[in-house]
Parts: structure tokens; C-alpha cells; sequence
């Protein structure tokens, strides 16, 4: 396929791995364990998945203001995924790679994909450090 | 595209703790898409309760690059009562690090309020002032009640904005977004209903669930209502949908009147029957019919004195057969200090919870019980942080439950 131009959020490497496209909207806070990775959202139809190392799509975010604490604590626990798509920003989960970064921790690159082309992500991605998408 | 002035890009091109405030609060503002940063007043602030060692880490990296407030910025609970009031189970690296994480938030500048009701701490900001507050309840209240403007800060970017005294432009700070755009009618309930202290929080979660993140206005409210039955109503809209503004016609500043608050526009109206409050007041509860309770827990918001002076009147030297957790903050215990009002209700069996809150940290002990509480806000969340299930009631009822050990209800509209 011919690789998808996205919109940067954060900047951040180049990324290949797994995608992980979720299938509904997530709440980082009680949604995802930053010591595991794993999410655990017991309503949420991915429960059970890891987010760790993979490039991991978001159709939706629900805020709560902790999801940004979540996000740096797996920053600084090393797992965070490779990646983060989001179908639209949210300043509140991003803002966990911001301050991941000015902490001089190695964080993910963020884009922005609309959330029915995400649904076309391969099984195994790749990304540039300019926001191109390659199958 | 967020234009910064000379100066915060002078700021920011520095090396300190200021510097790095105001790489985070830009960097937001350009993934809210404010066009610029504008002057807060005063700030309040939720990053000092523990989440894990990050945030630790993140509060004494600005410490030691030298960072301070430089506006007032009051703090919201931390997980530990730093008074002594009560003990905290949390132990280890774990408290060592939640203490360390308070130690430092202080250390910046910030006062040592550790309360979730700043407002009823002296902290009032004037109507109209742009602020930048954390904690949904706190938001809601310094919004809806007091009229100053805030969005939701949460975790780093409400020290940012207090080191820094910017925010992003957007959101709530301007006037075009604070306007209603649903009605919640609730003048087909009975006008009495307004006069008791248990419909707050049930109505407060009606109107949060059926409205999201939307800016409503309640008409049909008669009779004056205290700010703590709006500082309940507000706690329960604020966890139930993420209310940050609300109006109530004739109550808040800035809805005398419903044309006012809608800025005379078309608004969805969502008329509230006794039904719909029936359920939403059984929805509170994850357990009916209980033969026993194992505790109350009361004070999310934290207490007000008269709250607080209003246990004592209700347990009229009875003493409750199972403990009553009261969550306040310092304030309060200063002045039931002063009176002797903690020592006589520590002897009833009341636990004084001073700094922090029974659902954030454990202090409960750690058994799957029942908890009775008169709060929204901890019905909503017990359940998920302490195990507990939960029954809902009124004040003196949730006392009367304690003094007996299993649930008393005595208002006919809580009956299932």
C-alpha cells in the first residue's frame, strides 16, 4: 500500500512493531495497568491486550485528568507502546510524553489518523520519524 | 498555532524549572489549539497525590531546578494524613514516595491546604478571573458557584501553570463557551425535595449522566440553596459525566435567568421526572437490602465545619456502633481542634480524616464490607478503589445506620 501521510502530535524515532488497533474508545486512568501494560478496563472489548512496544491505535480517548500520569509512568517503566495513533488529540494523555520528555526519558512518537483508516492498519507497521505510515 | 510573547519564549528557551513549566503549558496549548497563553490568578492543584514514582520523580526534577509558584496555588488532597489525624495502610517505598512527592509540591511554594474544598478553605477566586484549577469537584465549584473561569487541569500541566501564572487560551476562559445548551427542568419535582440535603448528589448525578461534558442550566430549583448542597450536586455531576460548568437559574452567578445563560439560544430541553430521580437515587447504591454495614464514610468534598458540627448534633453522644469516616481538610480540624469538637466526636467512634480521603489512599480496612456514605462522589467510586459496596442515604441517616450497624432508612423517596 502506498504509505499514509499523518499529522505529528509529538514528535519522536521511527517505530516499527505489532499494530494493536483498539476497538473502542479507552480511559488510560483504570484502563491500562502502568506496571503491566496490560489493559484492564473490564468493560473495554480489548481487556486482556498489552499495549507494550506496539503501535498502538486509538479510536477514541474518554479523560480522565490522571491519564496523563498513567502514560508517564509507563514511560518510565519501559511500556510505553512504540507508537501512538490518535484519531484526534487528547491534550491530557499526551501530556504524559510531554513531560516524559522534558524528564529526558525516551518517549514514543504520537500521530494523528482518523480512526476509519486506522481500521486498515496492517498487522505490521512502520513509521517514520516524519509521520509517514508504511504496511 | 499558539503565539507566545517575547517573554514566555524567553522563558522558555531557559534551563530552569520555569523554563520547563512553560515548554509544558505551550506544548499543550498548541495540542488544545489555543491561539495564545493568557495571565491565570491563582491555581489549585491535584498533582501531589500519588499515582507511582514518575510523578514523584517529575515534582523534585522542578524542585531541584529551582521552580515556585508564582501565583497562589493551594493544594488538593495527597495520600497521606499528613495531621495524624488518621493512618493511612499505604507503606514501604510506596509512602515514602507519596510523602516525598507532598514534601515537594510544598517545597515549590504551594500552600499546605491539602483539601478538595479550597473554596471553603478561603481560597475565592473573584467572578469572571481566569484561574487554573484541578480536582473535577473544585473545578466545577470555582466555575459554576464562584463564577471565575477554569478548564479541567489535571496532573503536570496545573504545577506548569502555576510556575508559570499562564494557560492555554480555550476551553471555559471564554465567555462563548460558558453558555447553556441543554435545560434540565426539574420544576416537575416537588418543590420540598430541594430543601433536603440527600437529592443533591442524586441530582447532581442525573444531570451529569444525561448531560456529558455539555454546559446545562437546572431551572425550576425553588428556595436558596446552600453551597453545600451545590458543592455536592457539582461533586456528583463532575464524576458521573464530567460536568466542569454548570448553572442553576437563580442560584448561580451567572444564570439569573435562563436567557442569560443560554445567551438567549436554542437549548435541548431534558425534562427530569420523580422517576428518573427514584432511579438515579437507587443507582447510587450497589447493594439493597444489606442486613449489616461495616462503616460510613462522609467528606467527598471534604467537610465544611458546619458538615462536621452536624455529626456531632446528629450522634447526640451516642456512640456508633461501627466507625464514621470523616474526610475535612486541615481548616476544619484546626478550628474542631479549637472547640473540642474531634476529641468528642473520636470518642462517639468518628475517625477524623484530615489531608487526604478514604477513596484515594487506603485507610479503610481492607475487607470487601459495605460502606455507607451521603456522597456522590464516593458512591461512584468506592466501589472500584476500595472494594466496598456502597449504600446510599441522607446525612442522618447514614449516622443513625452507624449507630446501629446496619442501614436506616428513613426518607420514603429512598425506599427502592
Amino acid at each position: 500500500m502506498t504509505p499514509l501521510k499523518t499529522e505529528i502530535l509529538i514528535a519522536g524515532p521511527a517505530a516499527s512493531g505489532a499494530a494493536l488497533v483498539l476497538s473502542a474508545p479507552i480511559s488510560f486512568w483504570g484502563g491500562v495497568d502502568p506496571f503491566t501494560g496490560d489493559i484492564i478496563d473490564a468493560r473495554h472489548p480489548d481487556r486482556g491486550r498489552n499495549i507494550t512496544g506496539k503501535i498502538l491505535a486509538l479510536p477514541g480517548t474518554i479523560g480522565s485528568s490522571s491519564a496523563s500520569a498513567v502514560l508517564l509512568e509507563l514511560v518510565r517503566n519501559g511500556l510505553a507502546p512504540a507508537a501512538i495513533i490518535l484519531h484526534e488529540p487528547d491534550a491530557i494523555l499526551l501530556l504524559g510524553l510531554i513531560v516524559a520528555h522534558e524528564m529526558g526519558w525516551r518517549t514514543p512518537i504520537a500521530l494523528k489518523l482518523d480512526r476509519e483508516l486506522q481500521k486498515g492498519l496492517a498487522e505490521q507497521v512502520t513509521i517514520s520519524a516524519d509521520g509517514l505510515i508504511a504496511a | 498555532m499558539t503565539s507566545l510573547t517575547r517573554h514566555e519564549s524567553a522563558t522558555a528557551a531557559g534551563a530552569d524549572g520555569a523554563a520547563m513549566a512553560m515548554r509544558i503549558v505551550a506544548e499543550s496549548a498548541r495540542l488544545l489549539g489555543a491561539p495564545r497563553l493568557i495571565c491565570v490568578q491563582s491555581a489549585h492543584i491535584d498533582g501531589a497525590l500519588y499515582h507511582g514514582d514518575a510523578g514523584t520523580l517529575f515534582a523534585e526534577e522542578l524542585v531541584r531546578l529551582g521552580a515556585k509558584v508564582a501565583i497562589r496555588a493551594t493544594l488538593n488532597v495527597g495520600a497521606l494524613d499528613l495531621m495524624g489525624c488518621s493512618k493511612s495502610h499505604l507503606s514501604g517505598a510506596r509512602r515514602d514516595m507519596a510523602k516525598r512527592l507532598m514534601l515537594a509540591y510544598e517545597a515549590m511554594g504551594c500552600e499546605k491546604s491539602w483539601t478538595c474544598a479550597p473554596y471553603q478553605a478561603g481560597h475565592r477566586p473573584a467572578l469572571g478571573s481566569d484561574v487554573a484549577w484541578g480536582e473535577s469537584n473544585a473545578v466545577a465549584f470555582c466555575n459554576s458557584v464562584l463564577g471565575a473561569r477554569t478548564n479541567r487541569y489535571g496532573d503536570y500541566l496545573d504545577i506548569a501553570c502555576a510556575i508559570t501564572g499562564r494557560a492555554p487560551d480555550c476551553g471555559l476562559h471564554r465567555a462563548e463557551n460558558r453558555l447553556a445548551t441543554v435545560i434540565v427542568d426539574v420544576s416537575g419535582l416537588p418543590a420540598a425535595l430541594f430543601g433536603s440535603d440527600w437529592i443533591w448528589p442524586v441530582l447532581g448525578t442525573l444531570y451529569g449522566r444525561e448531560i456529558g461534558t455539555s454546559i446545562g442550566i437546572v431551572s425550576g430549583v425553588t428556595g436558596p440553596v446552600s453551597e453545600d448542597k451545590l458543592k455536592a450536586f457539582g461533586a456528583a455531576a463532575a464524576s458521573s459525566g464530567g460536568v466542569g460548568l454548570f448553572h442553576i437559574a437563580g442560584v448561580t452567578p451567572e444564570a439569573p435567568d435562563v436567557v442569560t445563560a443560554t445567551g438567549g439560544r436554542l437549548a435541548t430541553r431534558i425534562t427530569v421526572t420523580p422517576a428518573m430521580v427514584h432511579a438515579a437515587q437507587a443507582g447510587l447504591s450497589t447493594i439493597h437490602g444489606a442486613a449489616s454495614i461495616d462503616a460510613v464514610a462522609i467528606g467527598s468534598p471534604h467537610l465544611s465545619l458546619e458538615e462536621l458540627e452536624s455529626v456531632g448534633s446528629l450522634l447526640a453522644s451516642r456512640p456508633a456502633r461501627v466507625p464514621i469516616y470523616a474526610c475535612t481538610g486541615r481548616h476544619v480540624v484546626r478550628e474542631a481542634d479549637r472547640t473540642g469538637l474531634r476529641k468528642a466526636l473520636e470518642k462517639l467512634n468518628v475517625i477524623v480524616v484530615a489531608d487526604t480521603c478514604v477513596v484515594v489512599t487506603p485507610i479503610l480496612p481492607d475487607i470487601n464490607g459495605v460502606l455507607m456514605t451521603n456522597s456522590g462522589k464516593f458512591a461512584h467510586y468506592a466501589p472500584g478503589n476500595t472494594g466496598y459496596d456502597v449504600v446510599y442515604g441522607s446525612l442522618s441517616d447514614c449516622i443513625e445506620s452507624a449507630i446501629a450497624g446496619r442501614p436506616v432508612i428513613t426518607n420514603a423517596a429512598l425506599r427502592p
